[in-house]
């Protein structure tokens, strides 16, 4: 029986240790020039708590994205019908609200702009997004979107914390606002991690830093933490995109995995029966 | 009635004879531990990679257009395809984690001695292979990383002194990794490399079955017969492996099926994110990471930093890779010890099996990694480490002091 124990228990152990790395995060490049809200890291993503079986989310994305990001960013692997499917967006609803021009529900996602016009618009074709959450993770993708702010040298007036003299203009910002590059005065640390504070007045010492982002209030439709949340959902149904699949192959996968418990079992049951044989 | 059957193939064909020897009544020492199971499980990923091949050979487009629409096809719109891909993405994996064990127990219990040296350089033609299949599998999908890998290792071939270049385009029908490119490898991978593959293991089980399973003890199972002619320490293949097997088959698949259908990507190291993007011959990614299975030779590509004798160090580097994976079949001339398992070997053996394996894992991890001043020195040393395990296993092997070995098994 030993055999079996230690089998089940390599077994938990290997499982949780992948269950430990976050495989998502692991893909991710890192994120360029961004600055956490605390001013104490630099380039590193924020963390996208991405849910493919949030519907409500995944239908909130696709509805952001069909909008705001067709235009230009296709997604020329995947078929509108099967996103209507996984995210349970009803037929004639999906046909009305989320396909524009004359494409089939059966067509894959293409976009109407001829890329060699907007290569000469944009400096670069908009790449396909299918597979983007894959290639630079969820994080990346969802701190990129949050990362836009003024910058008059550049030519559209616009750039980006996580990816530097990008290309894109801010196409989100009519929801989020005039984001822009700000410097703050922040608390500085002594040495031993506490608040360094004046000596003579006690008082706490601050330090300027920039590059903190900030929207001008008011300016956008959404609230700053709306605007996250709606980041979060066009997050969300890109991580979909890449991976259509998950939720019927974590299903699938259960079971199979239940059915091999189940044979294993029997023929360690069998196997030892027939190791009596022998001693 | 069926006796009837097997008495009319019998007489045509040696039917029952053939399953006797092969199956039923295979004599296997009664010591067999779990290193003797990565034989077995080799064979059920090779059905897993032909079968999941097949499937994947009737959605999959090999023109350079069409090749990595064809594959986010089969992930998308064929049936449960998405299962038959990350099926042969985690087998490719798999056939090589077992591999290395299935060598490395080789490697421990000497069973490349004689009289089964035919049999380790025919186990060593099957790694061979399995390396080109594993890259010439890489480069179908026409993803950034398949596109960019393909790059670096043919570029290898123009390396070489005089003909390298002209040698080169040979190789690739093309000035540069191309369309005509993949369609070949596209040849190698379905046609010529399993064929070959399917042929040699065929005869390096029949060699298997000719000369016998080694022992972790290495004690020569065939000098003590009953009066039938069966060796005294063995047992029948049946029912007694047989059940044995299938047990650890399925312990071996719950890992496979975990993998599969929850961290199919595996971390970047099943399936590489970079890969997640067309190939571009105008973009090159920043960082050109082979698969997990092949870093260490490809750290001792690396390693070499130097040109030497007027030859230039790329070329250096690739004969070195190249010897990396050759010198293992030199391994039963090499040994030069009057016993075959480690566990009677010296202190020497013990010590220079340790330090290759660790050697292995070192640059394995360099070969993942980008390099550095400090990364390329530790690769260096731990390529000569590697080649000493071999070069020096004439001596080491010869001047220790060896345990005697037993005549017949112990079993504790």
């Amino acid at each position: 029986m030993n055999k079996l124990w230690s089998t089940i228990g390599a077994f938990i152990f290997v499982f949780a240790f992948f269950n430990s790395l976050n495989l998502n995060a692991a893909s991710g490049a890192a994120c360029g020039n961004y600055l956490s809200e605390d001013g104490l890291t630099k380039g590193e993503c924020d963390t996208a708590y991405v849910d493919a079986s949030d519907k409500a989310s995944l239908q909130r994305g696709a509805q952001i994205y069909m909008n705001y990001c067709l235009g230009c960013h296709s997604l020329k692997y995947a078929r509108y019908k099967k996103v209507s499917e996984d995210l349970e967006i009803p037929l004639e609803m999906f046909k009305e609200n989320l396909i524009f021009g004359d494409q089939k529900i059966g067509d894959l996602i293409q976009v109407g702009m001829d890329p060699k016009e907007a290569k000469e618009w944009f400096g670069n074709t908009p790449p396909d997004l299918t597979l983007e959450a894959g290639l630079r993770g969820a994080d990346w993708v969802y701190t990129y979107l949050k990362s836009f702010y003024l910058d008059e040298s550049r030519p559209l007036g616009v750039n980006n914390k996580v990816y530097e003299n990008v290309g894109m203009p801010h196409v989100l910002a009519g929801l989020q606002g005039i984001p822009r590059s700000i410097c703050k005065q922040m608390p500085s640390f002594a040495e031993n991690g506490g608040f360094k504070q004046d000596p003579l007045t006690g008082e706490q010492l601050t330090k300027e830093q920039c590059g903190f982002l900030e929207v001008d209030p008011g300016s956008g439709q959404l609230s700053p933490e709306e605007f996250d949340i709606a980041m979060l959902d066009l997050t969300n149904f890109l991580a979909y995109m890449t991976d259509p699949m998950k939720i019927e192959r974590e299903t699938i996968g259960t079971y199979t995995l239940l059915y091999l418990f189940i044979f294993t079992m029997l023929s360690y049951l069998l196997y030892r029966e027939f190791k009596k044989d022998l001693h | 009635m069926v006796t009837k059957i097997m008495n009319w193939f019998d007489d045509r064909l040696p039917l029952t004879a053939t399953i006797e020897r092969h199956l039923t009544k295979y004599p296997a020492p009664i010591n067999m531990n779990i290193w003797y199971l990565a034989g077995v499980l080799l064979v059920v990923v090779l059905v897993i990679q032909l079968a999941s091949g097949i499937w994947l050979l009737m959605n999959y487009e090999p023109t350079a257009e069409g090749a990595f629409a064809s594959i986010q096809y089969i992930m998308r719109d064929v049936e449960y395809g998405y299962i038959i891909r990350y099926m042969h993405t985690t087998g490719a994996s798999a056939f090589f984690a077992l591999i290395f064990l299935h060598m490395f127990r080789g490697m421990m219990y000497g069973s490349y001695q004689k009289p089964r040296e035919l049999l380790w350089v025919l186990g060593w033609i099957t790694y061979l292979l399995l390396c080109m299949l594993g890259f010439t599998g890489y480069v179908l999908p026409w993803g950034q990383m398949s596109f960019w890998a393909a790059q670096v290792i043919m570029s290898l071939f123009g390396s070489i002194p005089y003909i390298g270049e002209d040698l080169l385009t040979w190789i690739r029908g093309d000035y540069l990794i191309s369309g005509i490119t993949l369609n070949r490898l596209f040849a190698f991978h379905v046609v010529l490399l399993p064929l070959a593959l399917i042929a040699v293991v065929f005869v390096h089980i029949l060699a298997l079955h000719e000369v016998g399973s080694n022992n972790p003890d290495g004690v020569d199972v065939k000098k003590f017969k009953d009066e039938d002619g069966v060796p005294l320490d063995t047992k029948p293949f049946f029912p007694y492996d047989i059940t044995h097997d299938l047990y650890a088959i399925g312990v071996f698949l719950i890992f496979f099926v975990a993998i599969m259908f929850f961290y199919p990507d595996g971390g970047g190291y099943v399936i590489e994110y970079v890969n997640y993007e067309a190939a571009d011959n105008l973009k090159t990614p920043e960082h050109i990471v082979p698969s997990w299975y092949y870093t260490p030779y490809y750290a001792m590509l690396r390693a070499i930093t130097f040109p030497l004798f007027g030859l230039t160090a790329k070329f250096l580097g690739f004969v070195v890779m190249a010897a990396g994976i050759a010198i293992f079949v030199a391994l039963p001339w090499l040994d030069r010890s009057p016993v075959k398992s480690i566990k009677y070997k010296g202190v020497y053996s013990k010590f220079f099996l340790a330090l290759f394996v660790l050697s292995f894992f070192v640059l394995g991890y360099l070969g993942s990694v980008t390099s550095t001043p400090l990364r390329t020195l530790m690769a260096q040393f731990f390529t000569v480490t590697y080649f000493a395990y071999f070069l020096l296993m004439p001596i080491y092997t010869k001047y220790e002091t060896c345990k005697p070995v037993p005549d017949r098994i112990q079993l504790s």
